[in-house]
């Protein structure tokens, strides 16, 4: 053993590489990306690791690992698992001979997420059991168990950290390379009585699952963990509001942590349970441990007044913080906390996320809105960082719904609205990951709309991983990249052009003729992430030709432009030199960055 | 030791290697380390934060209101957003350049660091306001705000490290190649301020 400074998706991922893992995969998203990145980073020789194309592809690769004996790990934010779901829930019934653990990051808050959705009632509903890290350290301990405990019980399971927990940083004890677990698949078996699944199959194996459930919901799990005190009073809790707890803890509280929340520990929550005249429970998402417990109480008769989110103790949505935590325990055992009344403040600078200077998506959206002046339109968005394009002075998304919702969306408007431009923008790695389908849609169903294709050659807001059209993969093999626009073409999509949007007088004219033409056509604007392309050059205003019009300002919102005594001022700190705002000047006073034009 | 610090500034101010460096060196002394920051869609321009606490007995990353020893902030108007976690008597270490919210600028408001230094100076006993134009301009960078900062913090003598930590920290964590220009600004709070 040695200790090191992780993260928790580094310790979660040097606990697989530990356990043996022979397979992990997963698409990107906050907050579990760095789980999958560490594997391919610190795997030895003989440990498979990819990027795949998105969550039901990778579920289904751990399954067929899994099914062969390997020890397989999927990883995924919450969003994922909705994606996943089909293969997930089929799997549950089917079972695993590898132990498969799938590790879902659930975003409160959410910081980075469209829903606060929690993957303990996914488990419940999905019957896989779950396991729910309070703080790295446990989260490296918890990922070995949880793949000997699916080997055991042929199950896949869940391991489920939260933002707070994934992106935290420990310093933890980990094991030496020679303490490594090596798993030795034996290899897959054929037998279709057990791998093909069939309603009568689904039938005996939903009986099954009920009595496992059943049994370990009366086991003791050594992951769930009661801390005995005095008084009538108690605190349950999980995941990072556990450490919250324990931070607030006042001598002699009793606390029980649910670290596998499903199946529900039943008989240790009984025992935690009685003797208590009230439970506070400390939570964030789903009110899951409270109906748990309000269940118990039911079913073993117990008083206990269970008090959280359902009775307005903890607040039902986003996430808890230490205050709110110590502030709920102080008020429940009626002893509040005496805080100072914090310093007036005055009006603070609003800091909403923004398309990073020099960022080719703006000068995208910006072509397409100059482009489409004056006309009857939609502008139907994706998940990525393009859903900035959205803030003003852009304003260029008007739907945000899941990744690769744009396409349908556009698709039925213009069904409905004849006289409506309807426009679908879509980035590169969610191409692959979840548009195809919607475009062979659009083609056969006879749909009229654009697709605009984001294409800056990588998974930009999540990290910058590569994906099919990158020419790399997740173990840094090069390989050839799939090229959006001969997919395109081969689904039949008739006028496909690939453009600089950084040239904006050519992007501008080539999406005014494009999206003149009748049904599907697509432009592919093609311009690197300024992150990973780093370009050196740097725009300059020259201050006595500058009329002090805000133009660039007005229309472009980038964080390097601001405005100073009547003139306009570049940041050098953040010009990339993407040219864009030299390219609209009215006077021409910007000059410097790269030519596109 | 405990020590509970606050980093806070502008997404791409540079604030996580900062936060990366204290933990190194305060691990290399056998003290444990907990931190918590912001990643995903704030790092792209929004405010961000790093908690970090260091010593025995610590069950969260999060630092609660008026518990901070030290707050290093990279930027005056994110300094005043965490000054509730500064505890009574602690210290505040922050750059007097402002960064321009798009939203500022786009409407015309008007954000002034000196409104927000002035807060500060109101309000915190300890605080320590770095120049950081004059100093990125002496320096020679304006990439090395966050060593400039360190330097200072530990002219504060408010990070329970010393001056040769950072140093070691710094030869671990960042390639050879800015060794030169990263000591050059870490010593800059010494020999300047």
């Amino acid at each position: 053993m040695h200790s090191e400074f992780l993260m928790g998706n580094e310790a979660i991922a040097l606990g697989a590489i530990a356990a043996g893992v022979n397979l992990a995969c997963g698409y990107p998203g906050t907050p579990s990306t760095e789980v999958l990145e560490t594997v391919a980073k610190r795997r030895g020789d003989n440990v498979y690791v990819e990027w795949s194309v998105n969550e039901k592809t990778a579920m289904e690769m751990a399954a067929g690992a899994a099914y062969a004996g390997a020890r397989a790990l999927v990883t995924m934010k919450q969003m994922g698992l909705n994606v996943a779901s089909d293969p997930f829930m089929c799997l549950s019934y089917i079972g695993v001979k590898g132990g498969l653990v799938v590790l879902v990051a659930d975003d409160p808050g959410p910081i980075s997420s469209q829903t606060e959705q929690d993957s303990r009632t996914f488990a419940a509903f999905s019957k896989a059991p779950v396991f729910d890290p309070s703080d790295p350290q446990e989260a490296y301990d918890m990922i070995q168990a949880a793949f000997d405990f699916s080997e055991q019980y042929q199950t896949p399971v869940l391991l489920r950290p939260t933002t707070r927990v994934s992106h935290g940083y420990a310093s933890i004890r980990v094991k030496d390379p020679e303490e490594y677990r090596v798993h030795t698949p034996e290899g897959f078996v054929r037998d279709s009585s057990h791998w093909v699944i069939f309603p009568r199959l689904s039938y005996q194996n939903h009986l099954k699952l009920e009595k496992r459930n059943a049994e370990l919901s009366r086991a003791d799990s050594p992951w769930n963990l009661l801390l005995p005190g005095s008084g009538r009073k108690g605190v349950a809790a999980s995941g990072i509001s556990f450490t919250y707890v324990m931070e607030a803890r006042p001598e002699g509280l009793p606390v029980f942590k649910a670290g596998m929340p499903f199946p529900f520990p039943e008989k240790q929550a009984a025992e935690f349970l009685s003797g208590l005249d009230e439970v506070l429970c400390v939570e964030e998402l789903d009110p899951f441990i409270e109906r748990q417990l309000i269940w118990v109480c039911g079913k073993y008769g117990l008083k206990t007044k269970i008090l959280g989110k359902l009775t307005g103790h903890i607040p039902a949505a986003g996430e808890n913080t230490r205050d709110g935590v110590a502030d709920a325990i102080a008020a429940f055992l009626g002893t509040p906390r005496t805080a100072p009344a914090p310093a007036e403040t005055p009006p603070l600078p609003v800091r909403p996320p923004v398309l990073c200077a020099g960022c080719p998506h703006r000068a995208s959206f910006y072509a397409v809105k100059q482009a489409m002046k004056g006309q009857k339109t939609v502008f139907c968005g994706d998940i990525g960082c393009y859903t900035l394009g959205n803030a003003q002075p852009l304003d260029m998304v008007d739907t945000c719904l899941c990744m690769g919702a744009g396409l349908g969306i556009a698709q039925a408007i213009r069904h409905l609205e004849k006289d409506r431009q309807c426009f679908a923008f879509v980035g590169d790695s969610t191409f692959f990951a979840s548009a195809i389908p919607g475009v062979v849609n659009a083609v056969y169903n006879q749909a009229e709309f654009t697709l605009i294709v984001l294409d800056n050659s990588t998974t930009a807001m999540t990290g910058h991983q590569p994906h099919p059209g990158t020419g790399k993969t997740a173990m840094g093999q090069a390989v050839d990249a799939i090229s959006i626009e001969s997919v395109l073409r081969g689904i039949g999509v008739q006028a496909v052009e690939t453009v600089d949007p950084l040239d904006h007088t050519l992007a501008v004219e080539t999406v005014k003729r494009v999206s003149a033409l009748p049904g599907v056509k697509a432009v592919i604007f093609k311009s690197p992430c300024v992150v990973l392309a780093k370009p050196q050059g740097r725009a300059k205003v020259d201050g006595e030709k500058c009329v002090g019009c805000k133009k660039c300002i007005r229309e472009l919102g980038c964080p390097a432009l601001s405005f100073a005594e009547g003139k306009a001022a570049i940041d050098a700190a953040q010009c990339v030199g993407c040219s864009l705002c030299a390219q609209i000047c009215p006077v021409s006073a910007i000059s410097g960055g790269e030519a596109h034009a | 030791m405990r020590k509970n610090i606050v980093l806070c500034g502008v997404g791409g101010q540079g604030t996580v290697l900062a936060s990366r460096l204290i933990s190194a060196a305060a691990m290399k002394k056998g003290i444990p380390v907990m931190s918590a920051e912001t990643i995903g869609m704030a790092q792209r321009g929004g405010s961000v934060f790093s908690h970090l606490r260091l010593g025995e007995g610590i069950f969260s990353p999060m630092i609660a209101r008026g518990e901070a020893d030290l707050i290093l902030a990279f930027e005056p108007g994110e300094a005043v957003r965490m000054l509730p976690y500064l505890r009574e008597g602690g210290q505040v270490v922050v750059s007097s350049r402002p960064v321009m919210p798009v939203t500022a600028t786009l409407s015309g408001a008007v954000y002034r660091a000196e409104d927000m230094l002035d807060h500060l100076r109101k309000h915190v006993k300890n605080l320590l306001i770095v120049d950081a134009d004059r100093a990125m301009a002496q320096v020679g960078s304006p990439k090395v705000l966050n060593l400039i900062l360190l330097g200072a913090a530990l002219k504060a003598d408010a990070l329970g490290l010393t001056e040769e930590d950072l140093k070691n920290a710094i030869l671990e964590k960042i390639p050879e190649k800015f060794h030169a220009l990263n000591l050059k600004a870490l010593a800059y709070a010494k020999e300047n301020m």
